[in-house]
């Protein structure tokens, strides 16, 4: 360990250290600063993405080969920083009428900790810590809203089965060191080579499965909706956002450093999980009449596409994951931001799909943004959400996975059909008769038009630099 | 003479910033806006129709810059584009027009979804880059969605539905068959690609899924049934640019894609389309006798026109191609004013059947004068647009197969059996009540709307030279293209011993004008 090493994690020290202080101040305070340990948590963050900014790299894994610091983990810290300021500054509001406390900064904080070292980790141990820190602050943010049974319900569903997933995930990992004699992701992929097939391929179905509950993948997704359901709106768009960015990042580069090797096993995996993620994502959630519930179908059936990028193993596969991330991130967060502004006159949040009839009438913007998000997720240019899949479809067809594109486009279609419901709710049915008359707060407004004019035309005319960083990202792994 | 001037690029901005504009806007200024922005784009496509060297260049008007990797923004027309462009660049103005009263809420949105949708067509039969031609393609789903979804009728949002996934369908397995294409060929140019020779075996898949595309879009049998559900339930002015314009995209994609890009499969796949289209023209023909709806009859009489434009395309050779094309521009207009005089009638009734009406011809004899007239032409009077494309995509059908000749002439017969019973349960006998007896014959606005398209419809009929001129050489093409590959007719079993076959391409078109 020298200093340069020091240098190079410094967005992580100053998360950990922010956080720790900020753990300090609200502990003796209580949550009477609630709002200024919100606002300073989000100042770390932003100083932790503006050290991240400069873009500085190691060439090799540091701190004896259990971190690396690439152009790849930049590119998801980002993402994960950028989304967990988001997730911050929406709260306040939301949280308001049962009273906001400390803790939510303080969890995001670490979770985003955790998340920078899931995306970092080159060896399985970090790996886990980094993915365990994330998991226990997401399970207590999940049941965030103590009154709320429906939230205690979603902390303890997310609870059981994160134990559950982290169990199988930590045996596959054992199987892993047991078989090829390192828990290094390098002297994984050397030991392939030389380590008896079986129990290695037993060892990566086992860390897959594990994985897969992470990136709640079909068959592995069933506490997503949920959870998604239960936990608070702020929370549901965290967890949809920055996590899911964190756990794709960490199962690609599982994949491709640790078991590069062995990938003509893992891709016939990850192409089955993309293929069910993308059927069932899509099927599951036309029954659903609460809208959160029909986002968490949604994020199943993108991370099925996105998977589908990984299927391909290509460095034009890896690049599109990470440009599908980006604009999925940014139409998720968005949808979410306007989910935040179903609010009745007495704050009372409404989920009903329903109620969002005749929106369009008393409220045109919020109603063209949340059509604009809807069409984007369903894939139909001229919006931005197609760009990613025009990737990810291209990635998976040049290295010849033409059945897994051919899934993919009918399952984006059997999808179209509950995005257009939304629509055809909002814009052609008669008003339901639930007024929204609060409008959000400039964050909510601002930040939702923001992402509503980047996953419109503006999109394409930031795709060169897109491009250029994602295959610059992709090229650190291969 | 232009110099580098980004013509397409410009017709394309145009309507886009004034769709912008309209979301903006009151409903009064929604209106003139839409107006001024589709009259300037049709000036501006004259400008560009007057600019176009028949004699010059394949390619014209050519706009190239790199977006990323193989993706271009690419633009540039030939003689079919060019037309094409003029046909939706002349029918956007009158849709406006047509929606000037009848149209009351959301006004702004309506008219940015027409503009929007005017930009998305210039940009389908621009594009050359085959990335950018799916994104224009498709992204025309979202305005005629929220156009149907809307301001359409009582079962809109079925429509609406069916239509939208139908679509879609269709054209992911085409999207799928392109990025195939960009990774064999190595570049996503049209032009290029169109002088592609794909290894058979792939002709045959990549056929078959542009074909679904195609297929749906043309719309052809038996894939068409979301065609009179979307028709019955658009708006006039919905109907009129989703008969006018959005079926010949269709057309337009065999013609740019199917045919020149996979000639082996286009040639073995012959059988179907011409079996297929057979069907429809019959079968079609005989379903729209039965409606009792007006705007369903003319949606059926679409799906038989388009079948004739089908297998005159897919006879592969020069007649049957101009033809096929004469076929689309007439339907385009004669199938948009028949929308039109529908909505007339249905703006003062509020009803579209059939049986409500009667003997018009008394209290409307403006109407029924201009009714008549498009009755003429959808049946393919001699004089009428209609007539020049069926004689000459017959011709051209006739020496690919003398059988899908014989009934899609049956086909014809059949139109003007509905057509004709059609006006005479209009505009002849006794009003069915008296509310059709006090009917206002036409206001000044829908004469202004419906005498333009009678012009060029008769203008198509007497002289379809200008028409058939920038084209010609690009159906040449075309036909030069399938030479190798098409089978041989069964009409040349007698013409081969007297002439040699391909002088027999040469001789038709100069006789027909």
């Amino acid at each position: 360990m020298n200093s340069a090493e020091i240098l190079l994690i410094l967005p992580e020290l100053t998360l950990t250290i922010g956080g720790l202080i900020l753990l300090m101040v609200a502990a003796f305070a209580g949550d009477r600063v609630a709002e200024l340990t919100n606002a300073f948590a989000a100042m770390v963050l932003a100083l932790a993405l503006g050290l991240l900014l400069q873009g500085h790299v190691a060439a090799g894994p540091i701190f004896s080969g259990s971190i690396r610091i690439d152009a790849f983990a930049n590119f998801a810290k980002i993402l994960i920083y950028g989304a967990a300021i988001i997730s911050l500054l929406l709260a306040p509001r939301f949280f308001a009428r049962e009273g906001y406390r400390s803790e939510y900064p303080i969890l995001i904080l670490f979770a985003a900790l955790g998340m920078s070292i899931m995306v970092s980790a080159h060896d399985l141990m970090t790996l886990y810590v980094g993915l365990e820190l994330n998991s226990l602050a997401a399970y207590v943010l999940a049941s965030m809203s103590r009154n709320d049974s429906r939230a205690a319900e979603a902390g303890l569903k997310y609870f059981v089965l994160g134990a559950l997933a982290s169990g199988i995930l930590l045996f596959g990992m054992s199987l892993i060191y047991g078989f090829t004699g390192s828990t290094n992701f390098s002297g994984i992929a050397l030991g392939f080579a030389g380590a008896g097939k079986l129990g290695v391929l037993v060892g990566v179905i086992f860390v897959l499965t594990g994985l897969g509950f992470k990136v709640s993948a079909v068959p592995f997704h069933m506490w997503t909706p949920d959870v998604y359901e239960g936990a608070p709106t702020p929370v549901t768009a965290f967890f949809a956002s920055a996590p899911k960015v964190a756990s794709v990042a960490l199962l690609v580069r599982v994949c491709i450093e640790a078991f590069g090797g062995a990938m003509a096993d893992w891709q016939q995996i990850i192409a089955f999980l993309s293929m069910a993620s993308m059927l069932w994502g899509a099927f599951g959630a036309i029954g659903q009449r609460n809208i959160k519930r029909l986002l968490a179908y949604s994020s199943i059936a993108n991370v099925g596409f996105m998977l589908m990028g990984l299927a391909s193993g290509s460095a034009a596969g890896i690049a599109a994951v990470l440009s599908y991330l980006l604009v999925y991130v940014v139409m998720t967060l968005g949808s979410f931001l306007a989910v935040l502004q179903m609010r009745k006159a007495d704050g009372e949040m409404v989920e009903d799909i329903a109620a969002l009839g005749g929106l369009w009438r008393q409220r045109p913007a919020l109603a063209l943004a949340l059509a604009i998000f809807m069409f984007s997720l369903a894939g139909i240019p001229p919006l931005f959400g197609f760009w990613p899949k025009l990737l990810v479809f291209s990635a998976a067809i040049g290295v010849g996975l033409i059945p897994l594109a051919v899934v993919g486009a009918i399952a984006s279609v059997i999808g179209a059909f509950y995005y257009l419901r939304v629509i055809k709710v909002m814009l052609f049915d008669p008003p339901s008769g639930v007024e929204f008359p609060v409008s959000g707060g400039w964050m909510e407004r601002g930040v939702m038009g923001l992402a509503a004019a980047y996953v419109s035309i503006f999109g394409f005319v930031l795709v060169g630099p897109l491009a250029h960083a994602t295959h610059h990202a992709a090229s650190a792994l291969l | 003479m232009l110099g580098n001037f980004p013509m397409l690029s410009t017709l394309i901005a145009l309507p886009a910033l004034g769709a912008l504009a309209c979301l903006f806007l009151g409903d009064r200024a929604a209106r003139w806006t839409a107006l001024v922005t589709t009259l300037a784009t049709f000036a501006l496509g004259c400008v560009m129709w007057a600019r176009f060297d028949v004699a010059g260049p394949v390619w014209q008007f050519v706009e190239r810059a790199p977006i990323v990797g193989q993706f271009y923004w690419a633009m540039g027309i030939d003689g079919i584009s060019l037309m094409l462009i003029m046909l939706s660049v002349f029918l956007m103005p009158i849709c406006i027009g047509a929606s000037w009263n009848s149209i009351t809420e959301r006004v702004g949105l309506y008219m940015a979804s027409f503009l929007f949708m005017e930009a998305l067509m210039i940009g389908v039969f621009a594009a050359q880059d085959l990335i950018l031609f799916y994104i224009f393609f498709e992204a025309g789903l979202i305005p005629m969605y929220l156009i149907i979804g809307i301001w359409g009728g009582a079962n809109r949002i079925y429509a609406s539905y069916k239509f939208f996934l139908y679509t879609l369908l269709g054209s992911v397995l085409m999207l799928v068959a392109m990025i195939w294409m960009i990774y064999a060929a190595g570049t996503a140019d049209i032009p290029t690609l169109m002088h592609s020779d794909f290894p058979v075996a792939a002709q045959r898949w990549l056929w078959l899924a542009f074909f679904a595309s195609f297929a749906v879009k043309m719309p052809m049998w038996p894939v068409h049934t979301w065609l009179p559900d979307a028709h019955v339930q658009a708006p006039t002015a919905g109907s009129v640019i989703l008969a006018g314009v959005l079926l010949k995209m269709g057309g337009y994609g065999f013609l740019r894609f199917s045919i020149p890009m996979f000639p082996d499969a286009s040639a073995d796949f012959m059988w179907l389309i011409f079996a297929l289209s057979a069907v429809a023209v019959i079968y079609t023909s005989l379903v729209a006798l039965v409606q009792s709806d007006m705007k369903k009859l003319i949606a059926y009489s679409s799906v038989a026109h388009m079948a004739i434009v089908t297998a005159g395309l897919f006879a592969f050779n020069q007649q049957g191609i101009e033809g096929a094309l004469i076929v689309m521009l007439s339907h385009g207009l004669v199938s948009g004013a028949l929308f039109l005089c529908v909505g007339v009638i249905y703006d003062r009734l509020h009803t579209r059947e059939i049986a409500r009406y009667g003997g018009l011809s008394n209290n409307m004899p403006g109407y029924a004068l201009l009714f008549l007239f498009f009755t003429m032409a959808s049946i393919g009077l001699p004089a009428t647009s209609g007539f020049v494309g069926e004689f000459l995509s017959l011709i051209g059908i006739y020496e690919a197969s003398s059988w899908v000749a014989f009934l899609c002439a049956t086909g014809i017969i059949l139109g003007a059996g509905y057509m004709l019973w059609l006006y005479r349960r209009i505009a002849f006998g006794s009003a069915a009540g008296e509310d059709t007896l006090s009917m206002r014959d036409l206001s000044l606005r829908e004469w202004l709307l419906l005498t333009p398209i009678a012009a060029v419809v008769l203008w198509m009929g007497v002289y379809p030279e200008p028409f058939l001129a920038p084209m010609r050489r690009d159906a040449t093409a075309i036909a030069a293209r399938m030479a190798n590959a098409k089978p041989a007719g069964d009409a040349h079993y007698r013409a081969a011993s007297s002439r040699p076959t391909p002088s027999s391409h040469e001789a038709a078109p100069g006789s027909a004008h």
